[in-house]
């Protein structure tokens, strides 16, 4: 009797805990549904060939594009990782090749703690680094700002790749006699590349989405600019703009705009998705 | 098939053993009074015996006995662990220490006990990868290099017309038989093989064990095993090791027939270990 009331006390425990873990997993994705919902109604309507092609018009007019901004996103994501990429890669190989070293271990830690800094210190970083000398806005500034965000998450997934090769693979390639660097470059890292790709391509989504350290960076720019000197335009800055404006058809077309970011970085995250999925087959 | 082949690969490689004890074979490799730590943890203790040319010695003994240790000190590899080792390992009356790691390793090469092709590589690649990465980029030499050693390693048959197809699509023995040509391909003088067959299945082992026969005909082979039976059909000497000493070395016949210590005797009639 007692036995069957333990049971069913049991049971009903475990009934209660599973609904909620099953509520707290709705509740969590909800708020992604909505945001979506949200900016597909208003943004779709604005959203056509034009404003894909266009430049932004002047103040008052409807219409116009975000070409520049599409552009200049582009571009920013190109130079931050010009400069995250190889920094990242690098010191991810250097992380894992010395993994015991208290020195390695001590920029272990820092680089967690620079992944853990807010985007928005980092911006004043740049503008400090490159805009106050050059007394001006910039796309370099920009992509800077955004290449030091980009950078621990490179290296991080560098050495988190880097360590899930078995040790066999490392062993037998010294043991051809293979000096210890072209094991490293031609052996190991083409085997976990695959891994640090999707990392690149998590980061250049996450980085992608950034808006505050390009404030006082890139600044934004309402016309067409490649120049890598001069203030330059950006999707999320445009969205910025665009959604404090008093003109409902910017207002619109910033919800055009966020949907285009946000399809943007789904893409990717598809695209991370498929590249990976190969792998646990 | 496989047992005449077999048959006719042991008579050879018997002649081959007769003819070669007529001549004094030279001491290849001398290992003298090693002492083996990881850290400040002693592994191997004491240990001194040589291992001649053209001979197989199998080393045996209990887990965690030093064999691989021994093994590993003798390519440096311990090193790679950040183990450390005192004494004197010479090949050819030549002090290992005396030289870079990497062209020792060119010259004592080593097999695995997991074969462990290179994941991103073909099987050609697999075979030439120790000559491609160090330097060595003339097609058709690189070609003749893997035909041979593939050949070498029982394995041209098997793989000639899939050169391009990943090393890691093979099955398991194959695998093993690819890295065993990988490892010819840089020529070595010695083969240290580290459980070579303790991952494989009887058939496969079984060609690994040809493939022994074969090769100490140009190498001197050093080969941890776990498996007695193996160590009695393979090797001319056998090393017994326990608890990181040397116990009883001598040849195979003797340790398994008539062996001098009485561990030695309770581990090889498996009264222990």
């Amino acid at each position: 009797m007692n036995n069957l009331m333990h049971y069913k006390w049991r049971k009903t425990k475990n009934i209660i805990m599973a609904s909620l873990c099953f509520i707290s997993a709705i509740v969590a994705i909800v708020p992604l549904f909505i945001i979506l919902f949200y900016t597909i109604s208003q943004g779709i309507s604005s959203i056509n060939w034009a404003f894909f092609t266009q430049m932004p018009k002047p103040a008052g007019e409807t219409g116009g594009g975000m070409a520049n901004a599409l552009a200049g996103t582009g571009i920013l994501i190109l130079i931050a990782s010009c400069f995250g990429l190889p920094i990242g890669i690098f010191s991810g190989l250097y992380l894992s090749e010395n993994e015991g070293s208290i020195y390695a271990k001590s920029i272990k830690f820092l680089v967690e703690v620079l992944n853990g800094v807010p985007s928005i210190v980092i911006g004043v970083f740049a503008y400090v680094v490159f805009v106050i000398p050059m007394k001006h806005f910039s796309a370099i500034a920009g992509g800077f700002a955004l290449g030091i965000l980009m950078m621990p998450l490179i290296t991080g997934t560098t050495l988190e790749m880097i360590s899930l090769i078995p040790h066999s693979y490392r062993e037998a390639a010294l043991g051809l006699g293979i000096p210890r660097w072209k094991t490293t470059l031609f052996v190991i890292f083409p085997a976990a590349l695959k891994g640090i790709l999707t990392g690149i391509l998590l980061s250049i989504a996450r980085v992608a989405g950034e808006t505050a350290p390009l404030l006082f960076t890139a600044l934004g720019n309402r016309f067409w600019s490649t120049q890598l000197d001069q203030p330059i335009a950006s999707l999320t800055v445009f969205i910025y703009d665009y959604s404090k404006a008093p003109f409902d058809d910017w207002n619109r077309q910033a919800w055009a705009a966020a949907l285009v970011l946000i399809v943007l970085i789904m893409i990717i995250n598809i695209i991370f998705r498929f590249v990976t999925r190969e792998k646990y087959a | 098939m496989h047992n005449v082949e077999l048959l006719n690969i042991t008579e050879t490689a018997d002649s081959n053993i007769s003819n070669k004890k007529a001549e004094n074979k030279k001491e290849k490799i001398k290992v003298d009074k090693l002492n083996a730590f990881f850290g400040n943890v002693k592994a191997l203790n004491n240990i001194s015996l040589s291992f001649s040319e053209n001979t197989v010695t199998a080393i045996i003994g209990p887990s965690g006995c030093g064999k691989s240790t021994l093994l590993r000190c003798i390519n440096r590899m311990h090193e790679e662990v950040s183990g450390t080792y005192e004494g004197i390992i010479s090949l050819d009356d030549e002090n290992i220490k005396d030289n870079d790691p990497v062209w020792l390793r060119r010259k004592i090469g080593m097999i695995f006990q997991k074969p462990n092709p290179f994941p991103t590589m073909s099987i050609m690649d697999n075979v030439t990868a120790g000559l491609r990465l160090n330097g060595i980029r003339n097609r058709s030499k690189l070609k003749e290099i893997a035909e041979q050693s593939l050949r070498q390693a029982f394995l041209w048959d098997e793989v000639k017309d899939i050169l391009k197809q990943p090393g890691i699509a093979l099955s398991g023995g194959q695998q093993q038989r690819l890295c065993i040509a990988r490892t010819l391909a840089v020529s070595p003088e010695v083969i240290l093989m580290d459980e070579p067959a303790s991952a494989l299945d009887p058939l496969s082992t079984n060609k690994i064990e040809e493939l022994i026969f074969e090769l100490k005909k140009s190498y001197t082979v050093i080969i941890v095993t776990h498996n007695m039976q193996q160590a009695a059909r393979v090797s001319d000497y056998t090393a017994f090791m326990y608890l990181g000493e040397l116990v009883e070395y001598n040849k195979t016949a003797n340790i398994f027939t008539n062996p001098s210590n009485k561990r030695t005797e309770e581990y090889v009639t498996g009264r222990f270990g």
